[in-house]
């Protein structure tokens, strides 16, 4: 039967669990940072040696541990890049921006369990030689970023931060960066621009890749509130214990928020790749299925920047045969298994791991319309495809939307989406374009239909058309 | 000039400067600090802040204006933040904020924030505020709402009006 498996999220609902130290102590709280502390060096078969923070940083490796934040990346390799021979301090920053529409996983840990956080991330900068590191929460979340705080002074006044962390000889601070309702600062390099204290313009790459030149041009390191918990549960397990969890190349748990059209929203922590899109949706443990009398019409996977899949679709995926072979095989939408690479080959990704469901009493019109409202509004306005088609997109939608559409506009949006991806400084133009290249792409008749209802409408001596006006911002 | 900042905010801003190598990174915690003291961010608070990180005044101006979080005019009592954003918008966030608006006699078209003319309420659309399961989500001053429907909507404005 398929059904949560709670590593991050073990004591966060339990009754009576609080965000205090006490009751973090009480759970085995800061086992895994003394445990870190205490690493031996070790010398591998091959008579490489590795120093104590070289042993953590190979079990990260070695885990398989996957970023949480949105791209998947492997979170031991990221931090292999670091540039560890230019002299200059090492930067961490926690990503706790959390604001990709459908994600409310990062919310729960900030606010049941600040210290699981602080554990992770003061394992990580020891691992890494971080003498300073920062949680960059988005402006909204005032209550967590004041429950943060007083956790990291309790954890000051523990001696698991701060001078001589205990009594290893490393001192690391954290601080606290609030936000201010932009989107663009959960873009890494808009949210280290962010936190110099500047408009949150998003820097290119190359050169400007973090891992070298980030924060005050010094190697930074950021990480997703959620991969960084995983560090604490990497050193308590061991990678080998770890990554029995989840599926290969897709280990451990992830947290998934499921929110739109289903009986039971909420947020689910799973084996990654062990439960399926559909039981996720349907299953009693997890979404209990659509509202009554309704069916599934469209599922957005991974957060609003990930591709729409459309009920009834069916993907070629790799797998591996009983004889070992890599066979393609034909796997219905409900059956895409939850994780990184099953997304990936189904032509979309599991991004936020943010699941939005839309039942058949809504229009995909209406749906992208509202998305792309979101875009025009977020894009930081650098680049002039993003800034320039995100809003022309959220335009025409608009338009499409209240009567004034034409037949061609399912033609004209994809014309738009098509020159913003790729040609933009961040990612946040391929996100801006994805939505609107699915959408239109898989429902085409509807936005076609829905222009031609208002030309003929026109037509038969209706109003006349007129440029309906955006939505004041 | 009338503006000042009292002794133990000062006190509490020069510290929290302390916590970055370089000081231009405390003006968006300044100007969080400032606006939750003044209720918004003045051009003199700008000033104020740029002298003491050492800036120009419109390297504190061009955040000010970029983060839709800070406001250059002062706010409702009540600050009712619906999210628009698709979830939401699926569980009605639409018609909550019309609710909000045409109780309170604004504009129920606009999305930008708008403050009624007894300074008791602002009602402005935001984005996604990440708290989808529990769609339509409201934020009254840094309370969330969940699963925020009419009866919620006539209980945070029948406390606003008190
Ligand atoms: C437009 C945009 C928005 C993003 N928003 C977030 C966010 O809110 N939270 C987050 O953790 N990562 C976000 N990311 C991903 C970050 O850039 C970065 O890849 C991530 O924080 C790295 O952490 P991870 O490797 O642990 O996943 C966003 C990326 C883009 C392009
Ligand atoms: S792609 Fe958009 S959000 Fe990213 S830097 Fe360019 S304008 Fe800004
Ligand atoms: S869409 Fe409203 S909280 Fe996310």
């Amino acid at each position: 039967m398929p059904q949560e498996f709670r590593l991050i999220l073990k004591n966060a609902d339990l009754p009576g669990y609080a965000p205090d130290m006490e009751c973090y102590l009480r759970h085995g709280g800061y086992e895994a940072l003394k445990k870190a502390v205490a690493t031996a060096p070790r010398e591998l078969p091959d008579g490489k040696k590795q120093t104590s923070q070289e042993v953590i940083r190979d079990e990260v490796l070695k885990s398989g541990l996957r970023g949480r934040g949105g791209a998947g990346f492997s979170a031991g390799l990221k931090w292999s890049f670091v540039d560890r021979r230019s002299g200059k301090p090492i930067y961490l920053i926690c990503n706790a921006d959390e604001s990709e529409p459908g994600t409310f996983k990062d919310r729960q840990i900030l606010h049941k369990d600040p210290h699981q956080l602080i554990e992770g991330m003061v394992i990580s900068c020891w691992a890494n030689d971080c003498k300073l590191a920062y949680i960059y929460i988005r402006g909204e979340m005032p209550k967590a970023a004041k429950l943060l705080n007083v956790a990291l002074k309790e954890a000051r006044d523990k001696g698991f931060l701060g001078k001589n962390i205990l009594g290893s000889g490393f001192d690391c601070e954290i601080h606290v960066h609030r936000g201010a309702g932009a989107y663009i600062c959960g873009e890494e390099t808009g949210l280290i621009e962010s936190l110099e204290g500047k408009r949150a313009y998003p820097r290119i790459k190359p050169p400007y890749f973090p891992a070298v030149l980030g924060l005050y041009m010094c190697p930074t390191i950021v990480n997703n509130v959620e991969t960084l918990c995983h560090v604490k549960h990497i050193v308590t397990m061991g990678s080998a214990e770890y990554a029995k969890l989840g599926t290969p190349n897709n280990t451990g748990t992830r947290i998934v928020s499921l929110s739109g059209d289903v009986k039971r929203p909420g947020y689910y922590e799973i084996e990654v790749g062990k439960v399926t899109l559909g039981e996720l949706i349907n299953h009693e443990n997890f979404g209990q299925g659509l509202k009554d009398g309704r069916s599934l019409k469209a599922i957005i996977p991974g957060g609003s920047s990930s591709k729409v899949l459309k009920a009834g679709e069916v993907f070629k995926l790799n797998r591996k045969g009983a004889d070992g072979q890599m066979t393609k095989v034909d796997v219905p939408l409900l059956d895409l298994p939850y994780d990184f690479d099953s997304l990936q080959q189904a032509g979309t990704m599991s991004g936020s791991s943010a699941i939005i469901v839309m039942d058949d009493s809504r229009s995909m019109v209406e749906a992208l319309a509202n998305l792309s409202e979101f875009y025009a509004h977020e894009s930081c306005g650098q680049c002039t495809p993003c800034r320039e088609g995100a809003l022309w997109m959220a335009k025409g939608l608009h338009r499409l939307t209240h009567g004034e559409g034409r037949k061609q506009d399912a033609d004209y949006l994809q014309h738009i989406a098509q020159n913003i991806q790729g040609r933009t400084i961040c990612a946040f133009g391929e996100a801006a374009a994805w939505p609107v290249l699915s959408f239109v792409k898989k429902f085409r008749e509807e936005f076609e239909a829905r222009g031609a209802a208002d030309e003929a409408k026109h037509a038969s001596g209706g109003a006349p058309m007129k440029m309906a006006a955006s939505p004041k911002h | 000039m009338s503006f000042s900042v009292p002794a133990n905010l000062e006190a509490e801003l020069d510290e929290l400067a302390t916590h970055y190598p370089v000081k231009r990174s405390a003006s968006l915690m300044f100007l969080h600090a400032l606006q939750e003291h003044f209720g918004h961010v003045s051009k003199d608070a700008v000033v104020w802040t740029a002298s003491k990180l050492g800036l120009q005044p419109i390297n504190v101006q061009e955040i000010l204006t970029f983060y839709p979080m800070f406001r250059q005019e002062p706010l409702g009592k009540t600050h009712v933040k619906v999210c628009r954003t698709l979830s939401c918008a699926l569980a009605g966030s639409g018609g909550l904020r019309a609710h909000f608006c045409e109780k309170l006699g604004l504009d129920s078209h606009a999305h930008v924030a708008q403050t009624t003319p007894d300074g008791k309420f602002t009602v402005e659309f935001v984005e996604c505020l990440a708290d989808c399961g529990n769609a339509p989500v409201v934020m009254v001053n840094e309370e969330l709402v969940a699963k925020a429907g009419m009866t919620e909507a006539d209980a945070i404005l029948e406390k606003g009006k008190r």
